[in-house]
């Protein structure tokens, strides 16, 4: 910190929070202008592209798509011995399909993808403007990341491709979600996600068995799955989270899918129960002669940072600072990525929002200037050296 | 009249061609012009506080291209004015504009009396109902008027992509435009069919045109605009720009049947005023728009409505049936 020292940036973060109202317009535009261009996993390029016009107009230099299809830009810093990278997906689970019109009223702004992750991403393309406007300057490089193909089957992928690719020294990192204000994700649970797809076999003897379905088959699978005896310590749940299948009501369904995600605080128990998951697999299939199917495409290992890290102590006390009350709790998003690589990293959360993955996904705005006014906080106590 | 062609490729524009912001705006400022947005409602609370922040953001704080965002109502039930205010935009009822003169209702109305409240050189009009909302809208239409002095009326037009096939599509106005004004340019006014979309809700103009027009309050505003400034200044006094696209609520046939019905009023006034039903001879050409590749082209086609006369006057007719 070079105009400001970091104690006194810290101290008026309440009086930082109200003056960031200024800016408003300026992050709610990108909010309203990247929420409304489509971004399904692998189809980010539009978002990114704007991201990076962003960083252009705001005079960042070294700013590129990488090989993966990441938006990067770098604040340089004023020694720029070592960096600070800030994060924000990219993609979300909408379709391209779905009318992405952004809808603003007074106190809340409406629309698929708002708050994940529309808004970590305008947050990330404002950081540079807000930061000048408050004419902050970082001696660390502050490199923005808008990570391409990170959810469902994109698994990390472009976050990981940075960090395998990047010339930088990382020192710490801060991913960023729309919502909840108040999280505070510091450690990343063990995690095995995957699909299971039953299909009813073409030569099937369809006179035989009057009830064959693809959807009873796979309501064979579930049962097992829920009788399968989980431990309570270490923490660990699997959660079935979608199903399809099927065409009509009176047509025999031929294939029904089940996307699931076990999750764990112990490696051995994710890999227990996903290796029992593969024998119900097995076994169902062999019971009812169809086709079952198990995909596993994600996979993350616990870890992270300790409750008494320094990072972990600096961003409760920005968080105390702003009466922001701390939510703890696991992830399995690009944090897993960043601790993979012994990166320390927290996950934040900008403001609070309801209807989370639907069509009328809602943000509300006056929380956004204490989430903002943490995110700076944190960044100018990292560029301190005061979290190290 | 003047070569239509020629007048399209020169005075068309594409919004792409005024990217540079930076540039435009060290232009305003060297000309020293003062630039109002003008943005008429009527119970538009659902995308009136999205256009104020992206202009705002976008054209008041990143590139300070306009002076002043004004909202000005006919008298909303919703909650317009409180979003409007909101983020900062300044907010009129148009009853209250001059308050002295005895109040009408319409757009027009809040058009004309924008002219007042406001302290723009140039004004730009943007209907409040665009769901897809850019600062191209803007910046697209005053851009042109920055760099050309003579040029004292833009006007949008959009991409409108029906159906088509090959390179060449047909481009156009909606409905209305199509079937209603289309028409009766061809037949009247042919150098105004140079016009993509007469009926577009955005514009931006210079004050001295302003004040010096007519200003129906109700569906007829933007023909007699095109008409009076045609009449006033000549064609050279417009430009458009291709906004892309722009989408908002399509209106239901029966709407639009309202809206020709005042269209046509205010046309046939213009129209009387100026003679022009007494000419002896109108156009027979129909003047139709069609883009290929990047090229708008006027498609002209000769449509003579030939007659055959009562059959009773027909000799062989008379005689056949002995009448």
């Amino acid at each position: 910190m070079i105009n400001m020292k970091t104690e006194e940036v810290i101290e008026n973060l309440p009086e930082l929070a109200k003056n960031l109202k200024k800016h408003r317009e300026v992050l709610l535009a990108n909010l309203v202008m990247i929420g409304e261009i489509p971004s399904p996993t692998f189809k980010e390029s539009e978002r990114l592209e704007f991201l990076l016009d962003r960083f252009n107009e705001a005079g960042l230099t070294d700013s590129s798509i990488d090989g993966s299809g990441n938006g990067v830009g770098v604040l340089k810093g004023t020694k720029g011995e070592s960096s600070i990278l800030i994060n924000a997906h990219a993609d979300t689970v909408f379709s391209s399909k779905t009318d992405h019109t952004m809808q603003v009223s007074s106190d809340t702004i409406t629309g698929p993808g708002v708050a994940d992750n529309s808004l970590g991403l305008a947050v990330l393309a404002t950081i540079p403007y807000i930061l000048k406007e408050l004419d902050v300057e970082l001696e660390q490089d502050l490199i923005l990341l808008g990570g391409s193909k990170s959810l469902g089957r994109g698994d990390l992928e472009g976050i990981r491709f940075f960090l395998d690719n990047n010339s930088f020294q990382i020192s710490q990192a801060i991913c960023i979600e729309g919502v909840e204000l108040g999280r505070l994700s510091y450690s990343s649970i063990g995690m095995l996600r995957g699909e299971i797809t039953c299909r009813v076999p073409h030569s099937y003897d369809w006179s035989r068995f009057g009830d064959a379905s693809a959807i009873l088959t796979l309501n064979e699978v579930i049962n097992k799955i829920n009788d399968i005896r989980l431990p309570k310590r270490p923490r660990t749940s699997i959660v079935m989270g979608s199903i399809a299948g099927g065409t009509s009501f009176n047509t025999i369904a031929k294939d029904a899918t089940l996307g699931f995600e076990i999750r764990s605080e112990s490696q051995e128990v994710v890999e227990s129960a996903g290796q029992t998951i593969q024998d119900i697999v097995m076994e169902v299939s062999s019971k009812t002669g169809d086709d079952v199917e198990l995909d596993i495409f994600a996979k993350r290992s616990p870890g992270g940072i300790p409750y008494a890290h320094p990072l972990n102590k600096c961003a409760r006390q920005v968080m105390k600072i702003l009466d922001i009350e701390p939510r703890l709790a696991p992830s399995t998003s690009e944090l897993a990525a960043l601790i993979d690589k012994n990166i320390p990293a927290l996950t934040l959360g900008i403001t609070h929002g309801d209807r989370i993955h639907k069509t009328d996904e809602t943000i509300q705005i006056e929380p956004i200037y204490k989430g903002l006014a943490q995110l700076i906080g944190i960044i100018t106590a990292i560029d301190g050296g005061h979290c190290a | 009249m003047l070569e239509l062609q020629d007048w399209i490729d020169k005075n068309t524009y594409h919004h792409s061609q005024f990217w540079d912001l930076k540039k435009l705006v060290e232009t305003k400022e060297k000309l020293g012009l003062k630039i109002s947005l003008c943005l008429p409602t009527l119970n538009e609370e659902k995308t009136v506080g999205k256009e104020i922040i992206i202009f705002k953001s976008e054209l008041m704080n990143r590139y300070p291209l306009i002076d002043e965002i004004a909202v000005i109502d006919s008298g909303s039930e919703d909650d317009t004015l409180k979003v409007a205010k909101n983020y900062g935009a300044d907010t009129y009822l148009a009853a209250d504009i001059l308050p002295e003169l005895e109040p009408k209702k319409g757009k027009g109305e809040n058009l004309w009396k924008a002219i007042y409240q406001l302290e723009g050189d140039i004004i730009v009009y943007v209907d409040a109902d665009i769901s897809n909302i850019h600062p191209r809208f803007v910046y697209g239409l005053v851009a042109p008027l920055i760099y050309r002095e003579e040029v004292k009326y833009v006007k949008a037009f959009y991409d409108r992509p029906l159906a088509f096939s090959g390179n060449v599509r047909a481009s156009g106005g909606g409905r209305v435009t199509e079937i209603l004004v289309r028409p009766l340019f061809s037949l009247f006014f042919p150098e105004l069919t140079a016009i993509i979309q007469p009926l577009s809700g955005e514009y931006a103009v210079r004050r001295e045109v302003l004040e010096q027009i007519a200003f129906p309050i109700g569906f007829g505003v933007e023909t007699s605009h095109l008409i009076d400034v045609h009449h006033k200044f000549g064609l050279e006094a417009f430009a458009q720009t291709d906004l892309d696209k722009r989408v908002h609520e399509n209106k239901p046939t029966i709407s639009l049947g309202k809206m020709s019905f005042g269209i046509l009023q205010t046309f046939i006034k213009r129209a009387k005023t100026l003679g022009i039903f007494e000419k002896a001879e109108h156009e027979t050409i129909l003047r139709q728009f069609q883009v290929t590749k990047d090229q708008y082209e006027q498609n002209l086609i000769e449509i003579v409505e030939e007659e055959r006369p009562p059959m009773i006057e027909i000799e062989q007719y008379r005689k056949k049936f002995g009448r």
